[in-house]
């Protein structure tokens, strides 16, 4: 019901001050412009992002999922330490990660509920600090090969559509640490 | 710095070469994968003409670059460059509306363009915020969410000042 709210405002918007400005006419053939375009990008971009899902397919057919889980576990551990001392809950969380940093969103969302479902049993219904820092982790979660964006570069004729890693890991790790520090300093000041 | 020109050809090799050693069956397990890709555009499809129709029509009525004229003076002093200003408020709301928002950005600068490069990073170093967080305790039946969302709040907007900064430190 959110994005109702959104999608409608936006529209309102553009048309009330499309007729304030006198650029209604604009924003009509915008309006058509813009449906074009949507199914335009989408196929200029189904190529690449059917073949870099293709190629996730493969690493996690040989295991290097469960090769990446495996060398989260004491990195995790130090990070959510009662949480790991349940193995099936660090099971599913280095899952969770490594699912992240290769853009398997649809292994990794089950993954990151089966931890937090165990992480929140018994706690009737407050966050832990453990449950907020998985949160935060997955809110702000690293991709290694970020390919929806860089089928969107790739399908607008950018010159070398995956020159952006570098920044995109560091902003990345930049975003990660803030988060991890906010949640460190809220978990000793926040009431309640 | 032309390290990418060798990172696609050489990552699809040695992706292939490894699981052959791993004895798997390399071509089924590419088209499986493909076949997820495919099913992933179709979802995003009718959401993206929904929110690019919106887009679009934001951006010719003027909108949108009130809005960036309006809070400009504020992200100029975070070293974010305003006309990415729509795509901060739809990020952490709405997946789709920000790929929306991010590629017109994108498409109109430019993709090798400052502008567009720093669009990019945004839209790949974070993450449908509202939405996580909504999946994630909601299916762990917590309520009092406490200070999740603030904090995972702070790590977008590092994030967005991140990508700004990563792209001016690397492309100059």
């Amino acid at each position: 019901m959110a994005m109702a709210w959104v999608w409608t405002g936006m529209v309102a918007l553009s048309v009330v001050y499309g007729l304030l400005n006198d650029t209604i006419g604009a924003v009509g053939s915008a309006a058509m412009e813009g449906a074009a375009a949507a199914v335009e990008l989408c196929l200029n971009m189904a190529g690449i992002m059917c073949l870099w899902s293709g190629v996730m397919s493969i690493m996690k057919a040989c295991g290097l999922m469960d090769g990446l889980s495996r060398l989260f576990r004491p990195i995790l551990s130090r990070l959510l330490p009662r949480a790991c001392r349940d193995p099936e809950t660090l099971a599913a969380l280095s899952g969770n990660v490594s699912a992240n940093l290769l853009g398997l969103g649809n292994a990794a969302t089950p993954l990151g509920i089966r931890a937090a479902q165990r992480m929140a049993a018994g706690t009737n219904g407050r966050a832990s600090d453990e449950l907020c820092t998985l949160v935060v982790l997955n809110t702000a979660s690293i991709q290694l090969l970020p390919t929806t964006v860089a089928g969107v570069r790739a399908a607008l004729g950018s010159g070398s559509a995956f020159d952006i890693l570098p920044a995109v890991w560091l902003a990345s790790l930049l975003s990660v640490a803030a988060g991890l520090t906010a949640a460190k300093i809220f978990s000793k000041l926040w009431r309640g | 710095m032309d390290y990418s020109a060798y990172l696609v050809p050489l990552l699809l090799v040695s992706v292939a070469v490894f699981a052959m050693g791993k004895r798997v069956n390399v071509y089924s397990a590419l088209t499986e994968g493909a076949e997820d890709g495919l099913r992933v555009l179709m979802r995003v499809l009718p959401a993206l003409v929904g929110l690019m129709t919106a887009v679009y029509m934001l951006r010719a009525s003027g909108a949108m670059e009130l809005l960036g004229e309006l809070l400009a003076p504020l992200l100029v002093r975070l070293g974010i460059p305003p006309e990415t200003a729509a795509l901060l408020f739809i990020r952490p709301v709405s997946g789709s509306g920000a790929l929306a928002i991010g590629s017109e950005l994108m498409a109109s600068h430019g993709p090798d363009s400052y502008v567009g490069r720093v669009a990019a990073v945004m839209l790949g170093s974070t993450e449908t915020t509202f939405y996580t967080i909504a999946v994630y305790f909601g299916s762990a039946g917590v309520s009092k969410t406490r200070y999740a969302i603030p904090a995972a709040l702070i790590a977008d907007l590092t994030g967005f000042m991140a990508a700004a900064f990563a792209v001016r430190l690397l492309f100059g």
